[in-house]
């Protein structure tokens, strides 16, 4: 026969699906609006309302708070103010810098009038989370002190304290959210699409009497998708940084750290992909069974607001979900300035529900 | 014409459960030839063609391509061969440059897509997409996307079915052109007048089995030796030929 045979390249092969996948993905328009413009509208959105998505107020109670006084126990019936008592004051104070909690209480009883001292700490990082604290309090006190008759003095003032701490902004909690829904639905529809149709029209069929290995179509198909996904963050990354002071603690390696989850997070919700691939008989069928994977994590993720905003009994839903804790990862990572080993715990939910993900995917996928 | 094998089918069986799809058919196709596979839809064509094309697993017989046998090497056997699949698509918002690239690099090697396409006149709709192309532009570029490994056979499956008559005309002489080259062609088809002016053996498929392999001229001669006649004297033209005529053959800007 021909003894003039050069070895095949499998490496060769894969590189040229991956070119052909990713021309295909960035020309298809679907792709590129969900991926890109769907998150960069949200974050416009939220951008220029500031202050959107504020729902509680998350008060430290100072451990020599006295809790007996009128002011404290109307402030427990103000449904926005959520008030916590199981943090040692070094906790508060580093919270309250980072933003987590939006200000520190401590109610004093007084020998002499005014009869209540409200001290109240709160940091740059408040925001307005602190202006609706002192309306609820200025509320509070007008109605104490119209039940005193005939005492001019006040019956308590507040004092404000503000420490230094980092501006938290409605940027900074957005835009995680909406990259980790942007590598959702592109990891998801993405793949799920790609794989149902080339296997409808025959394309995979086609490539099978070519020399070219199953696995060399997988990879190729993943590279594409995931670097289409991280130039895609990266992307969001920018414009949120630059366009709207979305806060980057360590610059570049902030950066960098957010691209590596961002690629755990994409190669998880690729394996979702592959199951849809797998389950749906025909285009059509792709977006319902898509969407009962993506909507309830786009809505229960803390892609909006905060999971600690949902009634108790969802939170356990919202707490099992991989996006949770992509979402969670990114904004630690984002805004706390923390390290990959930092969220080795959120990493680690994502990494067990991808080989659970990726073992069922084994057992759903069709090639023809 | 010295009349070597390059592919023997031995007792080929295909069962799809209960149903039996090939019921033990044998046939060669020589070095150089057009072999038509000729037979009614649903009798055993395009499952045959598909096990020799290595993509359909077989039952039970012994097939070998070029020399390799398809149990144990089917990987040399892609690499030798082309195929053209019925109504198989192209990979999505790629145009016919970047197929071929494609192409070039799942067979590992370096192909000037613009060669490729100047085979089968499509130079002028490098940039286009598969999708934009009319029926027989498709056709063409199917059979461009089965040159590219420079292959020792190459499979058509029903590649004229759909095609107006200039269209058809068109791809009988690029089959015939690739075959002048040396590369085998194994085709099937519908149309008996194709099969007769453009196979140099044929094979009767029905049911599963072959019913019969020879040229089309011993076929004919065969039938009209055994007293067989048209009903009706045929004239010396007929309407296809009208409208050729009438139309003109030269490719068309389509």
């Amino acid at each position: 026969m021909t003894n003039q045979e050069k070895p095949y390249s499998n490496f060769k092969a894969t590189l040229a699906i991956t070119r052909a996948s990713f021309r295909s993905i960035i020309r298809t328009p679907s792709t590129v609006v969900f991926t890109l413009l769907f998150p960069l509208i949200f974050i416009l959105v939220f951008g220029f309302i500031s202050g959107g998505g504020v729902i509680s107020v998350d008060v430290g109670v100072a451990k020599t708070n006295d809790t007996l006084n009128p002011v404290y126990q109307a402030l427990k019936k103000v449904s926005v103010v959520h008030l916590i008592h199981d943090q040692t004051p070094e906790q508060m104070e580093a919270n309250l810098k980072k933003g987590s909690i939006d200000a520190i209480l401590n109610i004093q009883k007084n020998a002499t009038p005014p009869v209540f001292t409200v001290n109240v700490q709160s940091s740059k990082a408040s925001g307005d989370k602190m202006a609706i604290l002192r309306s609820a309090l200025n509320n509070i006190f007008f109605e104490i002190n119209s039940h005193v008759t005939n005492a001019p003095p006040p019956v308590a003032v507040i004092k404000e304290d503000t420490v230094a701490g980092r501006e938290y902004k409605t940027i900074d909690f957005i835009l995680p959210g909406q990259l980790g829904f942007s590598l959702l639905s592109t990891g998801v529809f993405g793949t799920a699409f790609v794989f149902l149709s080339l296997r409808i029209t025959l394309v995979i069929k086609r490539f099978f009497a070519t020399p070219v290995q199953r696995y060399s179509i997988i990879i190729g198909e993943a590279i594409a998708r995931i670097s289409f996904a991280l130039i895609g963050a990266l992307f969001i990354i920018c414009i949120g940084h630059f366009a709207f002071g979305f806060t980057l603690v360590h610059g570049v390696v902030t950066v960098l750290n957010m691209l590596l989850l961002s690629l755990i997070g994409v190669v998880v919700f690729m394996g979702f992909g592959f199951v849809v691939s797998g389950i749906a008989k025909n285009e059509s069928t792709v977006p319902p069974i898509a969407n009962l994977i993506t909507l309830p994590q786009f809505l229960l993720s803390g892609t909006f607001f905060s999971i600690n905003v949902f009634p108790a009994w969802l939170q356990p839903i919202s707490r099992a979900l991989p996006l949770t804790y992509l979402n969670d990862a990114l904004r630690k990572v984002a805004f706390e300035g923390a390290s990959l080993m930092d969220v080795s715990h959120q990493i680690l939910i994502m990494a067990i529900w991808g080989v659970v993900i990726y073992v069922v995917a084994t057992k759903t996928f069709k090639w023809e | 014409m010295a009349k070597q094998s390059i592919i023997t089918v031995k007792n080929l069986v295909k069962n799809y459960g209960d149903f039996k799809a090939v019921k033990g058919i044998s046939f060669e196709v020589y070095e150089g030839e057009i072999f038509g596979l000729l037979g009614p839809n649903g009798a055993g064509k395009t499952t045959t063609l598909e096990i020799i094309e290595t993509l359909r697993e077989k039952t039970s017989g012994e097939i070998t391509v070029d020399g390799f046998n398809i149990d144990t090497d089917a990987a040399s056997i892609k690499k030798r061969i082309g195929v053209q699949l019925q109504a198989a698509g192209y990979y999505p918002n790629l145009n016919l440059t970047e197929l071929i690239d494609l192409f070039s690099g799942l067979y590992g090697i370096q192909r000037s897509p613009l060669e490729m396409l100047e085979k089968v006149a499509l130079t002028d709709k490098a940039k286009a997409k598969y999708k934009e192309l009319s029926g027989g532009q498709k056709q063409r570029f199917s059979i461009a996307t089965t040159l590219i490994n420079n292959p020792r056979i190459v499979f058509l499956d029903e590649p004229t079915t759909g095609l107006d008559p200039q269209a058809r005309r068109n791809l009988w002489d690029l089959i015939r052109e690739i075959r002048d080259q040396g590369t085998t062609v194994v085709i099937t088809t519908h149309y008996m007048d194709e099969a007769e002016v453009l196979c140099d053996r044929v094979a009767f498929v029905d049911n599963g089995n072959i019913i019969g392999v020879d040229t089309p001229d011993h076929f004919i001669d065969q039938l009209v030796a055994s007293g067989f006649e048209r009903p009706k004297q045929v004239k010396l033209a007929n309407l296809e030929d009208v409208f050729i005529n009438l139309t003109g053959k030269e490719w068309r800007a389509e």
